[in-house]
């Protein structure tokens, strides 16, 4: 198969350098001394002997062999050139053509070995030279002649042998012309003209009963398909054009991984239209470089694994029901589902008890989401987590559908469907609000039509969102004459309801009617649509009138059906990736009528839970036993909420949330825990209520920080002053910019014992300096608007404030060390996220300044410890 | 204005243009004749759900799909009377070809530079936007139309 290319793409070389060669001699015999001339055609006798040699084609290669030897002694001015050496390159040519023909017609040189000619070839050129040349050639002819009489010129020869030298002309050389694209564009979109007006002859026909036009449309719709097929072939190239630069880009992968990969590609001859050729270029080359990348193993690997060392990957391609498959395979390890999932949760891009629920198909699916990659390192082909959800979206764009399959152990296959061509479509044409809209084929899953009284019962609403019980799962439905604002139609009794498939969503959409389904030509929306999301172009039908064709995936967002899951991990991960973001591992709980409470989980020592008459009273407070140790109880509610009704009421067994500080713990009781979320948190509110911090959305509902200090202080006011923090009172200046950090930074200091002030930027921070000078001041380095070093030059510019230590804070423990520059000034630099350590430093820092006024800590606090009855 | 085209022609008129004139309720509109691709009778409509206003929506002209924009909505004039259609005028943008809505279809005609003004400041800002200039003929004013202004909504704006 693949030599059969090859030889024709020499026959068509040759055919060409023939000509040429034709020409040339031509001229060359009207100027002899042109040596420009000479050597070009030594050049191209030259090239054809050497592609000769390559295909073993010895008649061929003899006789050029002679051409070449004899030519290069002219070209050398070793021998003068006459007219009769011309004609003898000339027949030379001519029977190079014969022994061409015999190739095409049967692959081989055929029987004719052309000895003579050779022969002549080689006494001339061994023949004296210069001052004998004259009678050197045509002393030694065994058709002296012929070849005398054939001098002058080429028509000549091909007269005096009319029947053996004239060479039918070659069906390999002249079936092929090169066309320019732009021409080939131009008869595509004429031909959809012309599909448009046949449509609508076709319509014309069947308004009418007239057997004459009836004959004539049907041959019309005949040709037009033909025609339109014809033309579509011309801009069809062979998906080999794309995997040609696939065996060097698996090789330079494989040299640089160390791995041993071979290469197969199957059907490389599929044809596909160019535009989508071009389309799929970068997407397969990424597929490829992944396979390579995290497919194959190393071969160490491999052979633990009782596998060949050499990783196999393969390519296939193929047509299938109208459209293209293409499968990139390779043997190495599969895709690890758990490790998939693991991946996914933490990145953020789902829960872990969503993953668990997540069947392994739809995990493998994981890996188009943006910001994905189980890459362990970032290497520099792969593993930046892009590049899956751009082939996915690449894909998509042009009609696609990427699958992913994968066998532990034995390997993965990506496999794409891709359209033939992208200008012609099939279309689901509807009716809705009096107008007709048409939905691509691709999009669209099945038709639904609800009739009769039931028509209502079936569709269902949740919250007043309809939806549809479709084979046991519900699907969310959008009405197209809401989603466009068009006006209702009239109630009927039956509800028709085509299911689409948006991305990796699905979704009902409920239409007035459903026509036919029809060959589309898409035509793009003039600028002043394009803002428009709920349209993918227009067409025209076959009535001449313009119809607009659904973005499915625009209208599903704009009735508000495809809002969650894929945009929202979209968002979270470009949440992500502005650095300073908190991540955090939330602890949530229910307490009183407080339904979402949050800690950070990095406080929370233990949860337990005590059976009631575990508790007892010491101290008017709520305690237990705990490892030895007397654990006091804060109730939850009757801090948050002191006035509500039925707090005394305690269950049979206390959810505890047990928080540690030192040596000293404290058990907070909650109605029930929820859930250990891992969240970027977004939205902040500061709350002005007492024991909270503020809200944030949490797994996309509002979540309630906890204030613990606050509420610690609320309920044992002596669990500070018994054992006496190590703050002793001392002031601290908290300036951070987030007010989430902030608040979290605070909370540890005070439970240590320290007075906080707070301040959210430079200028908040001098006042509070001047208010009250602190012992220390902790600044985060982004503090805003410039940075902790504004801060730093401040203080060290006032002498009262110079001996105050200021401890930066950095976001993580990477940034802390990185940035020493930063820092310079400072008295240290800790990442505000590893409580343990900032105390430390506070503590250091603290005790190295001489003690001022010893002041009271937290005198506000009122003692709230519950002195509750029974 | 035939009489008004001869006048003008019998004078200099290096520097003028030609144009294709056309009425929107009582203002008299001219656009470069060579802009100006073809004038169609009223043809059949698709309407765009949830477009812009000013499009009164697309039209098949010989395949092509062309958007139709309502001259007396992108004026922010009332609406032409229930029976009374209006023309489409074709006229090549940068984009591709738009079909303005006019109301009636007058001749082409020359005109002096000389007689070219800017247009009053007080203009409403909806018809500043679109309107280049203005020729003071003899017997009226011939407000010269920025179609690439015209056709571009995004800059329209609420101005």
């Amino acid at each position: 198969m693949q030599d059969q290319d090859v030889i024709r793409e020499f026959l068509i070389e040759s055919h060409e350098n023939l000509s040429r060669l034709d020409q040339e001699l031509v001229e060359l015999e009207k100027r002899p001394q042109d040596t420009a001339l000479l050597a070009s055609i030594f050049r191209t006798i030259h090239t054809i002997k050497g592609t000769c040699g390559f295909f073993a084609f010895s008649t061929l290669e003899r006789i050029t062999h002679e051409a070449e030897t004899l030519l290069s002694q002219l070209r050398d001015g070793k021998r003068k050139l006459t007219p009769s050496l011309i004609s003898l390159v000339l027949e030379t040519v001519d029977a190079t053509r014969k022994v061409l023909a015999a190739i095409e017609a049967s692959g081989e040189e055929g029987p004719e070995r052309f000895e003579h000619i050779a022969e002549r070839l080689r006494l001339a050129a061994q023949s004296p030279a210069d001052a004998e040349n004259q009678g050197g050639t045509d002393s030694t002819p065994p058709l002296p002649a012929e070849a005398q009489g054939v001098i002058g010129s080429s028509e000549t020869t091909e007269g005096s042998k009319p029947e053996e030298t004239v060479v039918k002309s070659s069906a390999v050389a002249d079936a092929n012309i090169r066309v320019g694209v732009g021409l080939l564009d131009k008869l595509m979109d004429l031909v959809g003209e012309l599909v448009l007006t046949r449509n609508q002859i076709l319509q014309f026909n069947t308004e009418r009963e007239d057997a004459a036009l009836n004959t004539t449309s049907q041959r019309l719709n005949l040709i037009t398909t033909e025609l339109q097929e014809g033309v579509m072939k011309t801009r069809m190239q062979p998906i080999g054009m794309v995997w040609n630069k696939l065996p060097r880009v698996v090789r330079d992968m494989a040299v640089a991984l160390g791995k041993q990969i071979l290469l197969e590609m199957d059907g490389a001859d599929t044809e596909l239209d160019r535009t989508i050729i071009e389309a799929i270029k970068d997407p397969l080359v990424h597929l490829v470089r992944n396979a390579c990348d995290h497919g194959i193993e190393p071969p160490e690997v491999r052979a633990r694994a009782g596998k060949p060392p050499h990783g196999r990957l393969t390519l296939r391609a193929y047509h299938e029901g109208g459209q293209v498959n293409i499968e990139i395979g390779d043997d190495g390890g599969g895709i690890d589902v758990a490790r998939v999932k693991q991946k996914a949760v933490e990145r953020g891009l789902l829960r872990s008890e969503q993953a668990e629920k997540l069947s392994d198909r739809e995990a493998l699916n994981l890996i188009f989401l943006p910001g994905f990659s189980t890459a362990q390192t970032v290497t520099n082909v792969s593993g930046r987590g892009v590049g899956m959800d751009v082939v996915k979206s690449n894909i998509e764009k042009i009609g696609g559908v990427v699958d992913v399959f994968s066998r532990p152990g034995e390997g993965a296959t990506v496999k794409l469907k891709i359209p033939l061509t992208l200008a012609i479509i099939p279309g689901l044409v509807i009716a809705s609000g009096g107008e007709r809209f048409v939905i691509p084929q691709v999009s669209l899953l099945e038709l639904i039509r609800l009739e009769g009284d039931s028509s209502e019962k079936h569709i269902e609403h949740v919250h007043g969102t309809p939806v549809y019980r479709r084979r046991g799962s519900l699907l969310p439905i959008a009405y197209l004459n809401q989603a466009l604002g068009l006006k209702s139609a009239q109630r009927s009794d039956a509800v028709s309801m085509v299911v689409l498939q948006a991305e990796d969503r699905q979704f009902g959409l409920v239409v007035d009617g459903i026509n036919d389904t029809q060959e589309i030509v898409v035509k793009p929306l003039g600028k002043q649509l394009k803002g428009l999301t709920e349209y993918a172009g227009a067409t025209i039908m076959g009535d001449g009138r313009v119809a607009l064709i659904l973005d499915v995936l625009g209208i599903g967002q704009s009735a508000g059906v495809l809002t969650e899951s894929c945009e929202q991990s979209r968002v979270a991960v470009q949440q992500k990736s502005q650095a300073g973001i908190e991540q955090q591992r939330l602890l949530l709980f229910r307490a009183g009528s407080f339904e979402r409470l949050a800690v950070p989980l990095s406080l929370v020592a233990r949860l337990e839970v005590f059976p009631r008459n575990a508790i007892e009273h010491a101290g008017g407070c709520h305690v237990v036993q705990y490892r030895n140790r007397i654990l006091p109880l804060v109730p939850l509610q009757a801090v948050l909420e002191p006035d509500a009704p039925g707090q005394n009421q305690m269950a049979d067994s206390v959810q505890v949330i047990v928080f540690n500080d030192g040596d000293r713990s404290i058990g907070v009781v909650v109605d029930q825990i929820l859930d250990v979320a891992e969240e970027a948190v977004m939205v902040r509110q500061k709350s002005s209520r007492k024991g909270l911090l503020g809200s944030a959305v949490i797994g996309k509902r509002v979540t309630d920080f906890l204030d613990l200090n606050q509420v610690i202080h609320a309920a044992t006011e002596s669990w500070f002053e018994g054992t006496g923090g190590s703050g002793n009172g001392k002031r601290i200046l908290v300036a951070e910019g987030s007010a989430f950090s902030r608040g979290l930074i605070r909370s540890g200091l005070d439970m240590a014992g320290y007075r906080v002030l707070e301040a959210a930027n430079l200028d908040e921070a001098i006042r509070g300096m001047e208010q009250q000078p602190a012992d220390v001041v902790v600044a985060a380095l982004d503090l805003p608007p410039q940075g902790s070093s504004a801060l730093l030059a401040a203080m060290r510019q006032r002498t009262e404030w110079q001996g105050i230590p200021i401890l930066a804070l950095a976001d993580s423990a990477g940034q802390a060390q990185s940035s020493a520059s930063q820092t310079a000034g400072f008295q240290g630099c800790q990442d505000k996220f590893d409580r343990g350590a900032l105390l430390e430093s506070v503590a250091r820092l603290a005790s190295a300044q001489a003690v001022p006024e010893a002041a009271p800590t937290s005198a506000e606090a009122e003692p709230a410890c519950m002195a509750e009855e029974r | 204005m035939t009489s008004d085209t001869a006048a003008l022609k019998s004078e200099r008129t290096e520097t003028s243009g030609q144009f294709s004139t056309f009425f929107v309720a009582d203002l008299f509109f001219g656009v470069d004749v060579l802009r100006v691709q073809e004038v169609l009778r009223f043809q059949q409509m698709t309407h765009v759900p949830k477009a812009p206003e000013v499009i009164e929506g697309l039209i098949n002209l010989r395949g092509q799909i062309v958007t139709a924009i309502d001259l007396r909505r992108r004026l922010r004039l009332p609406p032409r009377a229930g029976n009374q259609m209006p023309t489409n005028m074709v006229v090549r943008t940068d984009d591709g070809a738009v079909s303005l809505l006019v109301d009636e279809i007058g001749d082409v005609l020359d005109v002096d530079a000389a007689t070219y003004e800017r247009p009053p400041e007080n203009l409403d800002p909806a018809a500043r936007d679109i309107i280049r200039g203005i020729y003071k003929l003899k017997e009226r004013l011939l407000l010269v139309l920025d179609t690439e202004r015209t056709v571009n909504l995004a800059a329209a704006g609420d101005a």
